[in-house]
């Protein structure tokens, strides 16, 4: 019974208009599939979970925080009654509120002594259950829960996978002499410092697994390389030659890294093992070689060089060779990242003098400006591809914004004590 | 750690729920481990030491450790031309005294590509100090990028202020 989204635009258009002729608020959902943007967002009604009020209204307000944030789901209002997920629940009155899914859970005691948080999700139209599932958690990490089962009903209505149990890194400048780089839940939540410093910290980047962050650290009075294990705070020394070391990019494989070194003139990438041993160079043109940043298949390395006289965005493989150009348009393109399937390019373009999240797709080479801000930075892809994270400013304050794929849903993290800058979308942990 | 647990489990239910949803009688997935923790860490400075007076005292030309380059330039100004060669004096009557040169940038732009920009800048100085008989292993060129404004303003002037080198010996890095 997984019904992904465009199937339901597409396939379950005619039978949704059929079951319409007979039953009044039908309208609702014919809405859905054939107006405007703003209308794409599928009806759901988020029950309040049965059991301990506090834990119900933790995961409960998890669960619809995630979902309403994504910009996908309209959330029906649920008239604070909780519904148990082991009672079959009324289709007829939550059809009538206008709901196409709904969700029913509870928590409580598990044999083990911990919390157990249960949960089904019912296509209301149909009748029928779509999903279930049931979380073992200690009540501190009653959220964690809460963004698995988000997770479950977006995958289930979506048809991809959600992204609300990842965690996002950033860095948050406190002042001129504090410097933290925390890592966070992909809502915001939760955020912990996995380095402090008195001085500044740059283009953190994940490892493929989730465990480890290659980042820039300026703490001995230049760049230096590092790669920090996060659950024991263990770091080492990628790369500390002479010059500048900078711009870590991990391979898919998580076995190397792309990084920037000026040791040989000129800022040029090269490619080194986790462990910062065999060093090999990649680029040879002099000038800027910069922002390295590998294909998902591990095949291309993407990259901004001034060879051409400004800065733009060019391909080569990750053996070397020669390197082709990919930006053409206006006369500052940088910041490269692919998207995880591998079709297009997140980048920031310098447009009417505002430096702008834009878009290429690779195949067609179209470009679409996505943001109207004036200082846009660092953009990372979320695992599903489906927002880019970048920083931004507003007010003089650097925050974070996330951007649908398609411009239209923008959601902002910022932090009232200081600027957040640098973020970088973690991994799917399986 | 149940790191690994967690994930097949809900595989599990998941692949379950596909075709017959009944999934809650199930037992529960842990998600304690998963999201770890973070172990904090606190990176340490360098302390400075004593320099000779003669690179600190402000009567001394070598007391002025910065240079000024115009926007998108990467290129010592001729004005700036008596105080390298001081500098490259110093380091040749000084072969035990090792220089760092810190190129910086303004703000605008991406914060990886002004590092670069700043590479050019410190490259510049470096090159000066080589040619006028600094040794190639007392001078080390990098860059800060836009990450140490020494103005934090965001207007032309705060920009000409960010647009340095600036010029460490040992000691001071």
């Amino acid at each position: 019974m997984l019904r992904p989204l465009h199937k339901l635009r597409g396939l379950s258009l005619i039978a949704l208009s059929a079951v319409a002729l007979f039953q009044t608020p039908a309208f609702a959902e014919l809405t859905i599939e054939i107006t405007g943007a703003g209308a794409n967002r599928i009806p759901l009604a988020i029950a309040d979970f049965a059991g301990e009020s506090g834990g119900s209204r933790a995961l409960t307000s998890v669960i619809r925080g995630d979902l309403e944030r994504s910009g996908l789901f309209k959330l029906i209002d649920a008239n604070g009654v909780a519904l148990n997920e082991s009672i079959s629940p009324a289709y007829a009155d939550w059809k009538n509120r206008g709901a196409d899914a709904l969700t029913a859970g509870s928590i409580g005691p598990s044999a083990d002594g911990r919390q157990e948080a249960r949960f089904r999700l019912y296509d209301v139209n149909k009748q029928s259950t779509l999903a279930g599932a049931a979380f073992v958690t200690s009540a501190p990490m009653l959220r964690a829960a809460g963004h698995r089962i988000a997770d479950v009903i977006y995958e289930k209505l979506i048809g991809e996978p959600g992204v609300f149990s990842t965690r996002i890194a950033y860095v948050v400048k406190g002042g001129p002499t504090h410097y933290e780089l925390h890592i966070a839940d992909a809502d915001g939540q939760n955020a912990q410092a996995a380095l402090k410093s008195r001085e500044p910290i740059i283009s953190p980047s994940w490892s493929p697994d989730g465990s480890r962050l290659a980042y820039v650290s300026f703490e001995n009075k230049k760049p230096v390389v590092y790669v920090h294990s996060l659950a024991s705070g263990k770091r080492i020394v990628v790369a500390n030659f002479k010059g500048s070391n900078s711009a870590p990019a991990w391979s898919p494989d998580g076995r190397r890294l792309a990084v920037v070194l000026t040791k040989e003139g000129g800022s040029q990438i090269f490619t080194v093992n986790a462990d910062g041993s065999g060093v090999q160079r990649l680029t040879t043109t002099a000038g800027i070689n910069t922002e390295p940043f590998f294909t998902p298949d591990g095949q291309t390395v993407y990259f901004t060089s001034d060879r051409g006289g400004s800065p733009q965005i060019y391909s080569v493989s990750a053996n070397g060779g020669s390197a082709a150009r990919v930006t053409f348009e206006g006369s500052y393109n940088v910041s490269p990242r692919i998207s995880p399937d591998g079709k297009s390019m997140a980048f920031i373009s310098r447009r009417e003098s505002g430096f702008r999240l834009a878009v290429m797709d690779l195949a067609s080479k179209q470009v679409q400006i996505l943001t109207d801000s004036y200082k846009d930075e660092s953009p990372t892809f979320a695992p599903n591809g489906r927002m880019i994270l970048i920083a931004t400013e507003i007010g003089g304050r650097g925050v974070l914004s996330a951007v649908s794929i398609d411009g239209r849903i923008k959601q902002r993290l910022s932090i009232q004590a200081g600027d957040v800058r640098e973020p970088a979308w973690g991994p799917f942990t399986r | 750690m149940k790191r690994f647990i967690a994930p097949t489990l809900l595989a599990l239910l998941i692949a379950g729920c596909g075709s017959t949803p009944d999934g809650p009688e199930q037992a529960g997935a842990p998600v304690e481990s998963r999201g770890g923790n973070v172990a904090t860490v606190t990176a340490n400075g360098i302390d400075g030491r004593n320099l000779p007076a003669v690179l600190t005292d402000p009567k001394s030309i070598l007391s002025k450790r910065s240079i000024y380059f115009d926007y998108d330039k990467y290129e010592v100004k001729s004005e700036y031309k008596d105080l390298v060669t001081a500098h490259a004096k110093f380091l040749v009557d000084n072969r035990q005294f090792k220089m760092l040169i810190q190129g910086n940038t303004d703000e605008r732009g991406s914060r990886e590509y002004n590092l670069a920009l700043g590479q050019k800048r410190a490259d510049a100085i470096k090159k000066m100090l080589t040619l006028l008989g600094a040794r190639e292993e007392q001078v080390e060129s990098v860059s800060l990028g836009e990450e140490k404004p020494k103005n934090e303003g965001q207007n032309e002037a705060a920009w000409a202020e960010n647009r340095r080198g600036d010029m460490l010996y040992s000691g001071e890095f």
